[in-house]
């Protein structure tokens, strides 16, 4: 197996004038369908390889066939997806647009996850305490220091565990929000809108502390 | 937040008041959203809420930088 093109030429998916309505192909059957498949699935992958070779430095001690593995699992989980979510499409940007951002998705979250399989994520909700490192250096004034203790009385006592555990986990140990999901069993989704409602009651409690303008 | 420089942790801590849309209907509505910036349409005001989310969410945020990246490789290929 020859070793696959590191910089891959993806110029052979460029759109071509005329030629979107392919896609109305993936509802029909037999071999008409199954070219549609073809089709998509190598757009598909050209998207995933451009992503995966895009983010290779987040993981580099994958050889670049491992790389390219990597988005042939992206561009299959894609294909499957757009297949069942066809319904979803109502036309509001070209076809290969829509379906790229399938393939996107798989392949960032493969990448992520592949980047973090061996770190530990510490989930400790003591770690807020390191703030102080990112805090006000020592030629900051007063006022400053003082916003600092806000965040973090904030951090310790407007939060719930969990909300605590997520923004730590996500901002200050910088844990991608998909990898978090996995080791949290849950989505990016759901911890995104514990994310947005710990820094609501975060900025809440800012601006109730003196600092009216973090709720501004 | 105005009349501060706050450090780059602590805005990504606070996040901003803008109302914003969540990850899911930000991947709903990325595509569109993407080929109106490359037209030069005025994407924030016909997709409220995305770019505000893009700011909190940094996982969206690669997903969108790729998507664009990729439809301007192949603009100009």
């Amino acid at each position: 197996m020859a070793a696959p093109d590191t910089n891959p030429d993806v110029s052979a998916v460029a759109p071509v004038r005329g030629i979107e309505e392919w896609h109305l192909d993936l509802r029909a059957e037999g071999v008409r369908r199954d070219e549609a498949v073809a089709h998509l699935h190598g757009l598909l992958l050209r998207a995933a390889r451009f992503e995966v070779f895009r983010r290779r430095s987040s993981s580099p001690e994958l050889s670049a066939i491992e790389l390219d593995e990597l988005a042939q699992d992206a561009a299959d989980d894609a294909a499957l997806s757009v297949l069942r979510r066809l319904d979803d499409y109502r036309g509001e940007s070209s076809f290969r647009t829509w379906a790229y951002k399938f393939a996107l998705l798989e392949a960032s979250v493969k990448v992520r996850r592949q980047a973090w399989r061996d770190r530990e994520v510490t989930l400790e909700p003591e770690r807020w305490e390191n703030l102080a490192h990112a805090g006000p250096g020592p030629n900051d004034d007063t006022e400053n220091a003082e916003l600092l203790e806000a965040v973090r009385d904030g951090i310790r006592t407007a939060l719930t565990p969990r909300q605590r555990q997520v923004l730590v986990a996500v901002v200050l140990e910088g844990v991608p929000i998909d990898v978090l999901g996995e080791r949290l069993d849950s989505n990016r989704n759901a911890l995104y809108k514990l994310l947005h409602d710990a820094r609501r009651r975060l900025r809440v409690h800012v601006a109730a502390a003196g600092f009216p303008e973090v709720n501004e | 937040m105005t009349g501060r420089d706050l450090d780059p942790t602590l805005k990504r801590l606070l996040g901003s008041n803008e109302p914003e849309i969540d990850c899911d209907e930000c991947f709903a509505q990325l595509d569109r959203y993407v080929e109106l910036e490359l037209r030069g349409a005025p994407a924030d005001e016909l997709v409220p809420g995305l770019r505000a989310h893009l700011v909190g969410c940094p996982a969206c945020a690669e997903e969108h930088e790729s998507l664009r990246a990729l439809l301007e490789l192949e603009s100009v290929s």
